[in-house]
């Protein structure tokens, strides 16, 4: 049985309760304190002491249905538009979105790793066993969504554990606990895709018809990854959250990148003996 | 909270926040519900998922809430009064309004004496008195009424905050008063409610607040057409309306348009009244403000009636309403309080008790201190060093006590008055006590929340080190007082002799039981000391105590009510078995008015409570707020007095006649009915009236407490304060703690791009923001979701300032309430932070 999460973006408020969470429950450190000037977002991004992180997007390219006059939409960049020719200025929209570890069904981390550290746990989740990591940071490269980074004491990686903890005492992880909305939802991979394919139904019946469901093996999911069991409910294109819109296994580009080496360096030496045929 | 106070009998939120699933529109405004209240605002995303309920926010700033809302209105800080006057002129003129629930359950019909005269050109109601800066409100009585009776007693002042009004003139629709049905007298209240209101359309909404007129109609439709039988649109606000020079009129702007949509009593309606901490409501209701006794008694006054006990007795009963039953709820707190020492007969032991001498409340008092007439405070979780309005006025006061004893989990800035500031310590002479506080998770107790509820918190682990909760400390302070007054034969510390102390402990430190002071506020009866059931049961005779009667059967049958924790999906959605809501566990208030003139529901789909009539008592889904056997065809004599005044189609059973008050003839101090005025500090003029601001505003004209002008040009921006979901209120809690910092490390400005390019201001430089009481320094946060509104082509620019920082703690800042000034609304004296005058340089100036 596969279990992961489901982070429907669409309900997410913006509270980081599931940032708290997760470093109160895990007892992580904090990341530091500075303004990053980037919206609300202070912690930036995804590491090994943050293992979740909300971003928060102003004026993202698409447009959302808001009631039958779109007016934040409408005030985007197109102020002319506005019924009776009103002026409303420049008045942006704001999406939230809670990004985790993708869980990624053939992971490219635990591929990469090369002490077996990073393993797949009886909940098929991938797990990084703190004891084992020697803190080579073979995973953090190797990883399409920049989810792992090493932390500065000794060089370990850390990433969501999927409260593995928490799971082993039939507990859902912290972060889906204390989300206020279910913004995030914990379950069975199967079921969790049942509920993501109504929602998206629902949400396109209200007229939402870019939305889809962001870590199955077509979006998201190509490139050998095969999926991710975490997956996410969007509105927008990949990118708008700072996600690969087609992830892939860095070895997928070995055989290319040795081929075009072979080539260059064939054709290099080529140049070079005829430099120097005299 | 005289705004819903005045217009429906009770201050409280009408509704509970999960009734919130049962809308079919919720309005936010003057509220960040989803920053300042994320986990209330689960309800609101759920009526939106499960009823395609339509979600409005109307703010200044385009905050989370706006994002998730359907429709976003942005108005000018301060204009809140003329977009839901717009809301008010829309709904009378597109006969929008519930017409049968506004004749039967509303005054609509009353006639107003000929002394009324509408609103003038200037923008004040007859009866303004320029020199004492006061109105007279004689002349907004109803016709046939007393020319004295806005001076009738009645404990209702006191339950809105307004000492003076009383609501206890006996009157009723039905019987003696002047009015008429047909709602076309052209002094009848609705008449002159439309006349009112009349300015207030949408073109003017516009040119006032900002707001382009298709986006007002966005909402008016939205919201008509989710009210009526069949449907229902619930408002929610917090201290977006409250902090106003005119707050009080603000939330009466909203509860008279409730009252028009017939959305009061009713499933999914109603008006949510969000308090910004755990026990706000609690905290009022059990009863820290200076002029009430526990649930909202009326504290003695030496400049009213009550030299004695009967004196005060008589004084403060009210001959028609709820408030009648005044003798039984005052004499069981004392019998409470003070034991066998208090005899109900002669009451003598009142002559002791402390009288009112002026006004007492929070800002005066910081002006005291400062000017030395205030030796010493206690200060219990407040941190108004910080949160507090001119926060830099109440440091200086704090500096200037003798003594000051401060008891919180943190060094907060309120205890470290005496070296801040740049302040040598060696020149302040105040000797400051830190005692360290045990936090929720550590103590026992209850929280009244935001609609009324109290859920009971068991202790989860000891307090660290030498922390004790406020409740061991204030035991054990007054066991001590007892101590050394056991001997005295002075009859001024009698009270003290007499009062009853004696709450069993608990533990090493002898913890006073909890339990045991929420037995006592719920009441028993003396003799067996067995706890009573509810109200009802209390008595004037001296036979029951109470400690609170608004409380009255949180423990009844010898059960904690309040921690009663049966899941919601294990019950009907009013989950009446979760904790328990004051009065007697009614979770929507007026809920009579859900059912129809005869009593039957409005509709299947918004029944709640309903006359039932074999068993001829009201019945239903919630416990009706009314007298249960009273059938909707009762009518009063004219000589009916207490309850029995009230008709059978009177929902609003604490107002003497029973009747919801879209005009209040008594008990507001700036006017029968809301207009629309400038912040006290403004940069523009008044669109709507030549007066500028609240004429009734209380202000405090000294060298340390300037106003900037309105259409000061050295301050041409607005300030709005507010707080992010990040950290909590002056940030007493929340910067001590590493994981809320990384979030929201650093006070931040929030300007729109264009006043940041005027300024040559990047995202993130810093930028100096100045008033005439002080200045800060902070970051600049640049960003489109502050709106930037246009007087007559002029950009008006909104600065968005969150005030969680001071010198103390992980992460530091300014003081945003420097900036501010101290005024006073007219009717419960709140400062004005959603609103005032600033000016921005960049750089650190």
């Amino acid at each position: 049985m596969a279990t992961g999460f489901l982070t429907d973006t669409t309900v997410c408020i913006g509270c980081k309760a599931c940032e708290v969470a997760c470093k109160q429950w895990n007892q992580i450190p904090a990341d530091g304190y500075e303004l990053s000037g980037n919206s609300y977002d202070n912690t930036r991004q995804l590491s090994g002491t943050t293992w979740r992180h909300v971003a928060f997007i102003e004026n993202p390219k698409h447009r959302r249905l808001t009631g039958d006059v779109d007016l934040v939409a409408l005030a985007e960049d197109v102020r002319e538009q506005l019924p009776g020719g009103a002026e409303l200025d420049a008045l942006g929209r704001w999406t939230f979105m809670s990004d985790v570890c993708k869980h990624c069904v053939e992971a490219p981390c635990q591929q990469a790793c090369p002490t077996g550290a990073i393993i797949r746990n009886e909940f098929d989740n991938v797990y990084i066993q703190p004891d084992i990591c020697n803190g080579c940071g073979y995973c953090v490269p190797a990883c399409p969504y920049g989810v792992i980074t090493q932390v500065p004491e000794d060089g370990r990686v850390f990433k969501c554990t999927l409260c593995y903890d928490r799971q082993r005492d039939g507990m859902e992880p912290a972060c889906a606990k204390a989300c206020p909305t279910n913004s995030i939802m914990f379950g069975e991979v199967e079921e969790l895709k049942k509920v993501a394919e109504e929602r998206i139904t629902t949400l396109r019946a209200k007229g939402y018809s870019q939305a889809y469901v962001y870590g199955t093996p077509e979006v998201g999911g190509t490139g050998g990854i095969g999926g991710n069991h975490s997956k996410f409910i969007l509105l927008d294109e990949p990118e708008t959250y700072n996600l690969a819109r087609h992830p892939f296994l860095p070895q997928a580009k070995v055989r290319g990148a040795f081929v075009t080496s072979a080539i260059a360096a064939g054709v290099l030496g080529a140049v070079v003996a005829l430099a120097f045929r005299d | 909270m005289p705004g819903l106070g005045i217009t429906y009998g009770r201050g409280g939120a009408t509704n509970g926040l999960q009734d919130l699933q049962n809308s079919d529109c919720i309005m936010i405004q003057g509220s960040n519900m989803a920053e300042a209240h994320p986990v209330g605002f689960r309800h609101p995303m759920i009526a939106k998922e499960k009823n395609g309920a339509k979600l409005i926010h109307v703010d200044p700033r385009f905050t989370r809430t706006s994002a998730m809302c359907d429709i976003y209105a942005p108005i000018r800080p301060g204009t809140d009064i003329a977009f839901l006057g717009g809301l008010i002129n829309y709904v009378i003129e597109n006969d929008k309004y519930f017409e049968e629930y506004v004749r039967e359950y509303t005054n609509a019909a009353t006639l107003v004496t000929e002394d009324y005269k509408d609103i003038d050109e200037m923008g004040l109601f007859v009866g303004w008195d320029e020199e004492q800066q006061m109105y007279d409100p004689t002349n907004w009585r109803y016709e046939g009424a007393p020319i004295d009776y806005a001076s009738v007693g009645g404990s209702q002042g006191a339950l809105s905050g307004d000492s003076g009004g009383g609501q206890g003139q006996k009157s009723n629709a039905d019987g003696d008063r002047p009015s008429d049905e047909t709602l076309q007298h052209e002094r009848c209240v609705f008449q002159i409610l439309k006349r009112h209101f009349s300015k207030y359309t949408p073109e003017m909404v516009e040119k006032v607040t900002g707001c382009p007129k298709e986006a007002f109609l966005e909402v008016a439709n939205a919201i008509t057409e989710n009210s009526g039988r069949d449907r229902t649109t619930a408002f929610c606000y917090a201290v977006g309306w409250t902090q106003h020079s005119k707050g009080a009129q603000i939330i009466r702007t909203a509860a008279i348009l409730q009252l028009l949509l017939g959305n009061i009593g009713r499933p999914g309606g109603g008006i949510m009244a969000l308090r910004g901490h755990a026990t706000i409501q609690g905290s009022t209701d059990i009863a820290t403000l200076y002029n009430i006794l526990p649930g909202y008694l009326p504290m003695p006054d030496v400049n009213k009636e009550h030299d004695t006990w009967q004196d005060y007795v008589e004084s403060e009963t009210a001959s028609s309403g709820w408030w009648s039953n005044f003798p039984k709820y005052v004499t069981s707190l004392m019998k409470a309080w003070y034991g066998d020492d208090f005899d109900a007969e002669n009451g003598e032991l009142f002559d002791h008790f402390p009288r009112l001498s002026g006004d007492h409340s929070y800002y005066p008092t910081i002006m005291e201190m400062k000017d030395g007439g205030v030796k010493g405070a206690f200060v219990f979780g407040q941190n108004f060093a910080v949160g507090g309005p001119h926060a830099r006025l109440a440091r200086d006061g704090l500096r200037n006590l003798d003594w000051l004893v401060v008891l919180d989990a943190y060094e907060v800035e309120v205890a470290t008055a005496w070296k801040s500031d740049g302040i040598d310590p060696k020149e302040c002479g105040t000797e400051t006590f830190f005692i360290p506080c045990a936090l929720i998770a550590e103590k026992d107790g209850s929280f009244t929340q935001t609609q009324r509820m109290l859920q009971w918190h068991d202790k989860a682990v000891e307090p660290p080190g030498d922390a004790r909760s406020d409740a061991w400390f204030v035991f054990h302070l007054g066991r001590r007082l007892k101590e050394l007054y056991k001997d005295s034969a002075e009859p001024r510390d009698s009270l003290l002799k007499a009062m009853t102390w004696d709450y069993p402990t608990e533990g090493e430190y002898e913890e006073p039981d909890i339990e045991a002071i929420t037995k006592e506020v719920s009441g028993y009866t003396v003799a067996d000391r067995k706890p009573v059931k509810g109200f009802v049961d209390l008595k004037d005779d001296g036979s029951t105590a109470c400690g609170g009667w608004i409380y009255c059967g949180v423990y009844a049958d010898g059960v904690n009510q309040s921690r009663r924790r049966k899941p919601w999906r294990e019950q009907p959605v009013q989950a009446s078995e979760w904790g328990w809501a004051w009065p007697d566990n009614r979770r929507i208030l007026y809920n009579r008015a859900s059912a129809d003139p005869e009593g039957k529901p409005w509709s299947e789909r918004k029944k709640l409570v309903w006359w039932n009539e074999d068993e001829e008592k009201w019945t239903g889904e919630d416990k009706p707020d009314f007298v249960p056997t009273k059938a909707p065809s009762y009518r009063p004599e004219a000589d009916s007095g207490g309850m029995d005044a009230i008709p059978g189609n009177g929902p609003f059973i604490l107002q003497g006649d029973g009747k919801g008050w879209l005009f209040a003839p008594v008990g507001l101090k700036d006017g029968p009915l809301p207009v629309h005025y400038e912040a006290l500090e403004s940069p523009i003029h008044n669109p709507m009236y030549t007066q500028q601001y609240n004429p009734a505003v209380r202000k405090f004209e000294r060298p340390d407490n300037p106003y900037n002008k309105p259409e000061d040009p050295k301050y041409p921006y607005v300030v709005t304060t507010y707080r992010l979901t990040e950290h909590h209120t002056s940030g007493a809690m929340s910067r001590w703690i590493p994981w809320l910092n990384e979030l929201q490390p650093e006070l931040f400005a929030e300007i729109n791009p264009e006043l940041a390019r005027d300024k040559g201001v990047q995202n993130t430089d810093w930028v100096t923001i100045s008033t005439s009481r002080g200045k800060i320094h902070c970051k600049a946060l640049v960003t489109d979701r502050i709106a930037v509104y246009k007087d007559n082509g002029k950009s008006i620019h909104t600065i968005g300032l969150p005030y969680h920082w001071g010198p103390n703690g992980l992460v530091k800042g300014d003081i945003v309430n420097n900036l501010m000034p101290v005024s006073l609304e007219a009717n419960v004296a709140m400062h004005e932070a959603k609103a005032f005058t600033a000016n921005l340089e960049k750089g650190r100036v």
